[in-house]
């Protein structure tokens, strides 16, 4: 077992993990689970910044991560209160049954 | 340097004023500004006549591309001497007539705003230095005609007859355009004095061809403006308009720019025979052929408006045979008399209330006196008859004819009798015998028989103006002296008068049987030879026709529409199929969104990222 | 021992990942979404981002998925029903993904063939200390933005969930 890492497995499991999101995205019918899968695809993207900034020995891809994390929690918060008011309106959280954006 | 812009300026100035601010002016106000004008502008022109003229005054560059330069620029020979002292003066004394003619009517300032923008254009037309400044006021002259004969625009045979006039000088105006054309291709400039000066350098056979196109084309744009067969249709519909313009326009200045225009290009037409003859040849012809219409017409216009097409004949016949100076005499000797000869109409018409027929006036020698000498001044001018202005300028033209073919002396002979009776005919009728209508005549005021009588003496005493010696610098002097021929011209002219006194005076019911016993051709020169109905018939009905059922419908709606509604139904149909996309399901987004991504990704990749 | 770490912690991450997919219940997922996170951070102190593996856990799995799992209980989530609409997401989901993992796969592999391994250690830049050096020097500007949209984000929720007093 070699005694390091090849930077190539972190990016590999980056990208397994943002397909993973998508399809969560593409494929779950419940409109908070969708919102989790995207937070799935920030940390994917996270984990190439980070990566990254060990392979420039820099520390701005970690800044970048700091941001996209502070970005997340505001979009939580607010992502969160949108689907409560839809689901104080439409009484569903089935993504399907928000299609009023329809023709 | 002479300013002669001055001398159009000054009209356009009161045309401004009278248009803009006309309708609130009082009537004094309006006349002041239009007679003022071109009193102004008739004084302007005796000081440049007195200072012998003037040489050319560039004003701007108008285009320049190249080595193609056209400026803005007017010149003063003797020959634009001539015509701008007989618009600015002829001009000026139908300006006050007007004052009288015009005094009921409600579109007051307006009509003398109008006349001042034909004196405008006129004057520009004769004062042009270049073929592009005269174009300018050709065509100026047609729409300020087309102004002025739609006048009363809420009567519908005012405004065909102003349609007609301005289409069908806009068919001879094509020849014209065409021929500028040429000239400008041919000799590089436009100007006049280059033009004439370099046709001497030019081998004979080589330019004889381009030269006689272009007269030929000048010729047709002439016809169109001077009222030659074929394009004389309008004129006499042009009656439609109020008398002063029919006076102004129609017989002493806008109908002469044909003849003044082929005058000025006498060193073209000189080089090109077979042009000139074409010219003399239609002259002749127009000038025969338009005096037997006017035998037989009711409508006292009528009568003088076939007479001015057929005095414009002489001068064609002139300036064709080569007496360009004769010609233009004739010009100026027929703008008083013919002038006179409308006024005078005009001053029945409004001495009668508005009747134009003939057949219901009479015995207007006591009533309306002033009227009647003067008329009769003008009628012995146009016979022919010594030694009064008609006789010299017409004389000239007919013993140059002889000389330039015999046949056309002789024809003009005969016109001229006709000429005579004609004349001679609209005064018994209108003058003698017992009055045939409804109305209470009464003369016209002074400020309408003032200028009658100016005109009256001008008619008389204009053949001692020299003009032909005046011209003689341009238009070397004929040396033709014949008396023989003098005296049958005259003669003829004689037998006219008393051809008419026969028929009108002496036996009143000799005119009405003659009529009857001709038949079907007196019909057809009252009906003017059926010409207008030809034309209407040949050439306008197809045209309108062929515009509506082939180019609008067929191709405008069925073509063209279709094709941009088929473009805009297309659209639908995609947008259509397009919608589909927008089902509502975040989902069916999101996957788009993806397949948008992994195309973009797919591209970086193989463009360049994966090294 | 580098290796063996991050082996372990990424096979976590991707079956964790696949439950959050794959599960009915949303609190399952959410769960199994914290466990994705906590790996995350474990690899994270491996590329020696200190600060931010400390982040991950008190923001990620601290706070965000906390709320998470108020907002499934407050709205009483329960297990998901088929539905037939969103054709386009099923029919070329598969696809897509298949696309997608290829292409990333691909530009990883030629990439980075042979580049240096990771170590523990290999890269010690990421304390707090120079973290906040860098956000309160060159990265100023965008810190102080990125407040201010967390200021506007709280007022948004506050306004979309405020509810009148009777």
């Amino acid at each position: 077992m070699p005694q390091s890492v090849p930077l190539a497995w972190y990016l590999a499991l980056s990208a397994i993990l943002f397909t993973l999101g998508v399809a969560g995205f593409l494929f779950r019918r419940n409109l908070i689970t969708m919102f989790m899968s995207i937070e799935l695809m920030l940390n994917a993207v996270n984990l190439s910044f980070v990566a990254f900034s060990y392979h420039f020995k820099r520390v701005d891809g970690q800044i970048f991560t700091f941001f996209v994390m502070v970005v997340a929690a505001a979009e939580a918060a607010v992502g969160l209160a949108i689907i409560l008011t839809v689901f104080k309106n439409r009484a569903t959280l089935h993504v399907d049954e928000v299609a009023s954006m329809k023709n | 340097m002479q300013h002669l812009w001055i001398i159009p300026a000054l009209p356009l100035a009161g045309f401004l004023a009278n248009g803009l601010l006309g309708r609130r002016l009082p009537k004094a106000a309006i006349n002041g500004v239009a007679i003022g004008s071109v009193t102004l502008a008739f004084l302007w022109v005796l000081k440049v006549v007195a200072s012998g003229g003037a040489p050319l005054e560039h004003y701007f560059d108008w285009i320049r591309v190249g080595d193609f330069a056209v400026g803005c620029d007017f010149v003063a020979d003797h020959l634009t001497a001539v015509m701008l002292l007989v618009v600015t003066g002829v001009g000026l004394l139908i300006h006050i007539y007007a004052v009288g003619y015009m005094a009921h009517d409600g579109g007051y300032a307006r009509f003398f705003a109008y006349l001042n923008l034909f004196m405008f254009f006129m004057l520009t037309l004769v004062l042009a230095a270049n073929f592009l400044v005269m174009f300018v006021g050709w065509e100026g002259v047609g729409l300020s005609s087309y102004l002025l004969i739609g006048f009363w625009f809420l009567k519908p045979s005012a405004t065909n007859a102003g349609n007609k006039a301005f289409i069908v000088n806009r068919i001879g105006d094509f020849g014209f355009t065409l021929a500028v054309l040429l000239v400008g291709i041919n000799f590089g400039s436009l100007d006049f004095a280059k033009v004439f000066g370099s046709l001497g350098g030019w081998p004979a056979e080589h330019s004889v061809g381009t030269l006689t196109l272009a007269g030929l084309l000048l010729l047709l744009g002439a016809a169109g403006k001077s009222a030659q067969i074929p394009l004389y249709v309008w004129l006499p519909d042009a009656m439609e308009g109020p008398t002063p313009v029919s006076a102004l326009i129609h017989a002493a200045t806008m109908v002469t720019a044909g003849v003044y225009m082929v005058a000025r290009f006498a060193p073209v037409y000189l080089k090109a025979p077979m042009a000139m003859e074409m010219v003399a040849l239609i002259g002749l012809a127009t000038a025969l052929f338009a005096a037997t219409i006017g035998l037989a017409q009711n409508d006292i216009k009528k009568v003088f408006a076939y007479s001015t097409v057929s005095q414009l004949g002489y001068m064609f016949l002139g300036v064709g045979t080569g007496a360009f100076g004769a010609g233009i005499f004739h010009l100026v000797t027929h703008a008083f008399f013919k002038a006179l000869l409308f006024l005078g109409a005009g001053s029945v018409i409004h001495a009668l209330g508005g009747e134009q027929d003939l057949r219901k006036m009479g015995g207007l020698r006591k009533k309306t006196p002033v009227t009647f000498w003067t008329l009769v001044c003008a009628a012995v001018s146009i016979a022919g008859i010594p030694p009064f202005a008609g006789f010299w300028s017409k004389d000239e033209i007919l013993v140059s004819a002889y000389y330039h073919a015999p046949w056309m002396y002789w024809v003009g002979v005969v016109t001229a009798a006709m000429t005579a009776f004609y004349v001679f005919r609209a005064i018994f009728l209108a003058f003698f015998g017992e009055y045939r209508g409804d109305a209470h005549p009464h003369e016209s005021p002074a400020v309408m028989t003032l200028p009658l009588v100016a005109l009256a003496a001008l008619s008389l005493g204009g053949g001692f103006f020299p003009v032909p010696r005046w011209l003689a610098p341009l238009f070397p002097l004929a040396e033709h002296h014949n008396n023989a021929l003098v005296i049958i011209s005259v003669a003829a002219g004689l037998a006219g008068i008393f051809l008419a006194w026969l028929f009108y005076v002496a036996r009143p019911g000799l005119a009405d049987a003659t009529a009857r016993r001709l038949g079907w051709v007196y019909q057809m020169v009252l009906r003017k030879y059926y010409v207008d109905e030809i034309y209407g018939a040949a050439v306008v009905t197809p045209v309108v026709e062929g515009a509506r059922e082939v180019l609008w419908q067929s191709v405008d709606v069925e073509v063209i529409d279709a094709g941009v509604n088929g473009v805009g139904k297309r659209a639908r149909a995609l947008g259509g199929v397009l919608r589909r996309i927008q089902s509502g399901y975040i989902r069916s987004y999101a996957a788009w969104i993806l397949m948008g991504a992994v195309m973009v990704l797919a591209a970086l990749a193989l463009a360049g990222g994966a090294k | 021992m580098t290796a063996i770490l991050f082996v372990l912690f990424a096979a976590v991450a991707i079956v964790c990942g696949i439950n959050v997919v794959l599960r009915k219940h949303p609190v399952e997922s959410a769960l199994a979404l914290i466990g994705t996170m906590a790996s995350l951070s474990v690899i994270y102190l491996q590329l020696g981002a200190q600060f931010i593996a400390a982040a991950q856990v008190f923001v990620y799995a601290g706070a965000i998925m906390v709320l998470f799992t108020f907002v499934i209980m407050l709205v009483n989530a329960g297990a998901e029903e088929k539905s037939r609409g969103a054709w386009m997401a099923r029919l070329a989901g598969g696809p897509l993904l298949v696309a997608l993992i290829a292409i990333l796969g691909f530009v990883v592999w030629r990439a980075f063939p042979g580049s240096e391994g990771v170590t523990f250690g290999g890269y010690t830049g990421g304390t707090a200390e120079n973290v906040g050096r860098a956000i309160f020097t060159t990265y100023l500007l965008p810190f102080e933005i990125t407040s201010l949209l967390v200021l506007i984000a709280i007022v948004g929720a506050v306004v979309l969930g405020y509810k009148e007093l009777d």
